[in-house]
């Protein structure tokens, strides 16, 4: 296993140093309770401390000139941190959503299958949660689509100003959900006639006043489709960049062939511009559908938790932290995770076999 | 040509009709935050200021929102170097030192990106109780870095990737170590990665919403949540809203406005290949 050893006096020293610091910092830290102000330091310091000292160990595990083994040492604390919190707290949500536990104590008496069956065939909730991630993941992929795609096709007829355009259509991706939801929420305020304000006054003082409406507190499923709005404003400048970036791939001595047979620009995008950029669609409805399936902090912070806007991530949130109902929490969870694996497994498998080809 | 013309005018008319719309929230949040409170009225919602600027309702935001900017700087800092220092490490490993089955340890790690957090909501509360670093900033500055791990390794990953072997073989032809590949050849390379990981992490930081609310207590709640905070009350103005909205955002905006490049090479890595 390991080829050779090479012993450096010097190296040995600082492993050894570095071993003993970090056991000591390790012993010190979880015999004393370590406080500065208000913040508990004793387990960050015991962290740290055995980062410490697995360093003492690398130096030593360096020594031996196996390059695979020290690369595995190496990424040992990153896959440790994800095995914890990605696997194993998956693991022990699902144990909580087959558990009875509802309160603030810990119960894991065993009950089955008991909270996934009551959310599908008892929870009216959990149904309409399940029709609005439907309604707003069409809607709001096809949002992101169209427009992006239309954008990016505008923005490559070679324009004066392209990059100012871009710049605009991309900034509000940079704006977190929370304060697109606050402004949007006054956008779209639904009061009527002498109360008119928002995006509805704009509309009557331009004389469109058939669009004047209540957005998102029309009858369901309609009130949802307007939460797709601010989504699409967020991130149809980015699937705009995606698209942008396919078709600036394609050659342009392909375009170039297509015009000498005498295509127009409308047919070359049908024909050869479009059919090449499917794999940029395919990403891009991996990305934004898995950003729907889970979608959250836009909806609170535009609905204030109105039970007709109600989302599976929001059910969640309220039933294990409002409620105490951790087993139903946990259940919910572990369904969104089962959404989003669905969609985004396959594409990984994929991403992993090609790449193994390779 | 003509018919050119006219097709290149409807093609700018429809850019500038999709610009004014995706400035419109922007244009309302600074309208309202130059008003002073006399002009304030769902009625004139869009109308200019008209007694000239005014900066009362961001002083009034910054008084709601100040101890929530410091929690939020205070957490993104440390997070966004940390988390890219991580990342570089674990991009240069597994783009260059690859070994049996690294390809697979990759497409695990990476699947923790996409997962919903709320199905690891429960645990990640009572193992940060259990490790008394439930509450307070410190312990969000941990999850934000572990969680972050997926999306820093892809982006390094991607970079080093791209970095030919030639430079590393030369490498080790002089003798040069795995950490002295790193030290010497790949970690002066990698300025625009790190740029690109930092600028990331801190906006995804800044905006995150989920780990704040549940992990932190009220006096360290970062800005997303005491502005999500503020808006479900009934005592603020609209007004004063507004212009904390705007304050809130404000860092993210800057940092896009001035380093959009490495932004948008970010967004990029998130869809993988593509």
């Amino acid at each position: 296993m390991f080829r050779s050893f090479k012993l450096r006096p010097n190296q040995l020293i600082l492993a050894i140093i570095l071993m003993l610091a970090g056991a000591a910092g390790v012993y010190y830290f979880s015999n004393n309770d370590i406080k500065f102000g208000t913040t508990d330091f004793t387990s960050l310091g015991i962290l740290f401390s055995g980062l410490v000292l697995y360093a003492g160990i690398l130096v030593i595990i360096g020594m031996f000139e196996n390059e695979t083994v020290l690369s595995i040492s190496l990424l040992l604390p990153s896959i440790v941190a994800i095995a914890i919190f990605v696997y194993g707290f998956i693991g022990w949500s699902v144990r909580v959503s087959l558990s009875q536990w509802q309160g603030l104590r810990p119960d894991y008496t065993w009950a089955g299958l008991t909270q996934y069956y009551d959310l599908f065939h008892n929870d009216p909730r959990f149904v309409i949660d399940v029709r609005n991630t439907a309604v707003f993941t069409v809607g709001f992929i096809v949002g992101c689509l169209v427009i992006g795609l239309g954008l990016a096709i505008l923005l490559d007829q070679k324009l004066k100003g392209e990059a100012l355009f871009r710049g605009i259509f991309l900034f509000p991706m940079s704006i977190s959900f929370i304060a697109s939801g606050v402004v949007w929420a006054w956008l779209m305020n639904p009061a009527m006639g002498d109360r008119l304000t928002g995006l509805n006054m704009i509309f009557h003082i331009l004389h469109l006043d058939p669009l004047i409406n209540l957005w998102f507190t029309n009858p369901q499923p309609w009130g949802m489709v307007f939460t797709v709005i601010p989504a699409v404003w967020q991130l149809s400048g980015f699937t705009m960049a995606l698209y942008l970036g396919g078709i600036r791939s394609i050659s342009d001595d392909l375009r170039e062939a297509a015009r000498v047979d005498g295509a127009s620009e409308f047919e070359i995008y049908r024909y050869i511009i479009l059919p090449m950029l499917q794999p940029v669609t395919l990403s891009a409805v991996i990305i934004l559908g898995h950003m729907s399936l889970k979608i959250f902090d836009l909806i609170v912070a535009l609905g204030k938790q109105d039970i007709r806007l109600d989302v599976p991530g929001i059910y969640m949130w309220t039933t294990t932290f409002a409620a105490n109902n951790y087993a139903q929490g946990a259940a919910i969870g572990v369904l969104m995770l089962v959404s989003v694996a669905i969609l985004v497994v396959p594409y990984l498998v994929q991403n992993m076999r090609t790449e193994t080809e390779i | 040509m003509n018919r050119r013309i006219a097709t290149k005018i409807l093609f700018y008319l429809i850019l500038i009709a999709a610009a004014i719309v995706f400035l419109l929230p922007v244009y309302l949040m600074v309208l309202t935050g130059f008003k002073p409170f006399n002009e304030v009225d769902l009625k004139t919602m869009w109308s200019l200021p008209t007694t000239g600027l005014h900066i009362e309702n961001f002083i009034a935001g910054y008084k709601q929102l100040a101890p929530n900017l410091n929690n939020s700087l205070m957490m993104v800092i440390p997070e966004a170097l940390l988390s890219s220092l991580l990342g570089s490490i674990n991009g240069y490993l597994l783009s260059k030192w690859k070994f049996r089955g690294s390809n697979l340890l990759f497409t695990l790690i990476l699947f923790g990106m996409f997962i919903p957090y709320q199905s690891i909501l429960i645990p990640l509360v009572k193992f940060m109780q259990f490790l008394k670093l439930y509450g307070d900033l410190p312990g969000l500055i941990l999850v934000h870095i572990i969680y972050g791990i997926p999306i820093t390794t892809l982006i390094f990953r991607n970079y080093y990737s791209g970095i030919g072997t030639e430079i590393l073989e030369a490498g080790r032809i002089d003798g040069a170590s795995l950490f002295g590949i790193y030290r010497y050849i790949m970690f002066p390379l990698s300025a625009p990665s790190f740029a690109v990981v930092i600028i990331w992490q801190f906006t995804q930081a800044w905006n995150e919403f989920l780990f704040a609310a549940v992990l932190t207590n009220q006096s360290h709640w970062p800005v997303t949540v005491a502005l999500n905070n503020l808006a479900y009350s009934q005592l603020v103005q609209w007004n004063v809203l507004m212009a904390a909205t705007l304050l809130a955002a404000l860092p993210t905006l800057l940092v896009y406005l001035f380093l959009g490049r490495y932004f948008l090479r970010g967004l990029m890595a998130g869809a993988l290949k593509g």
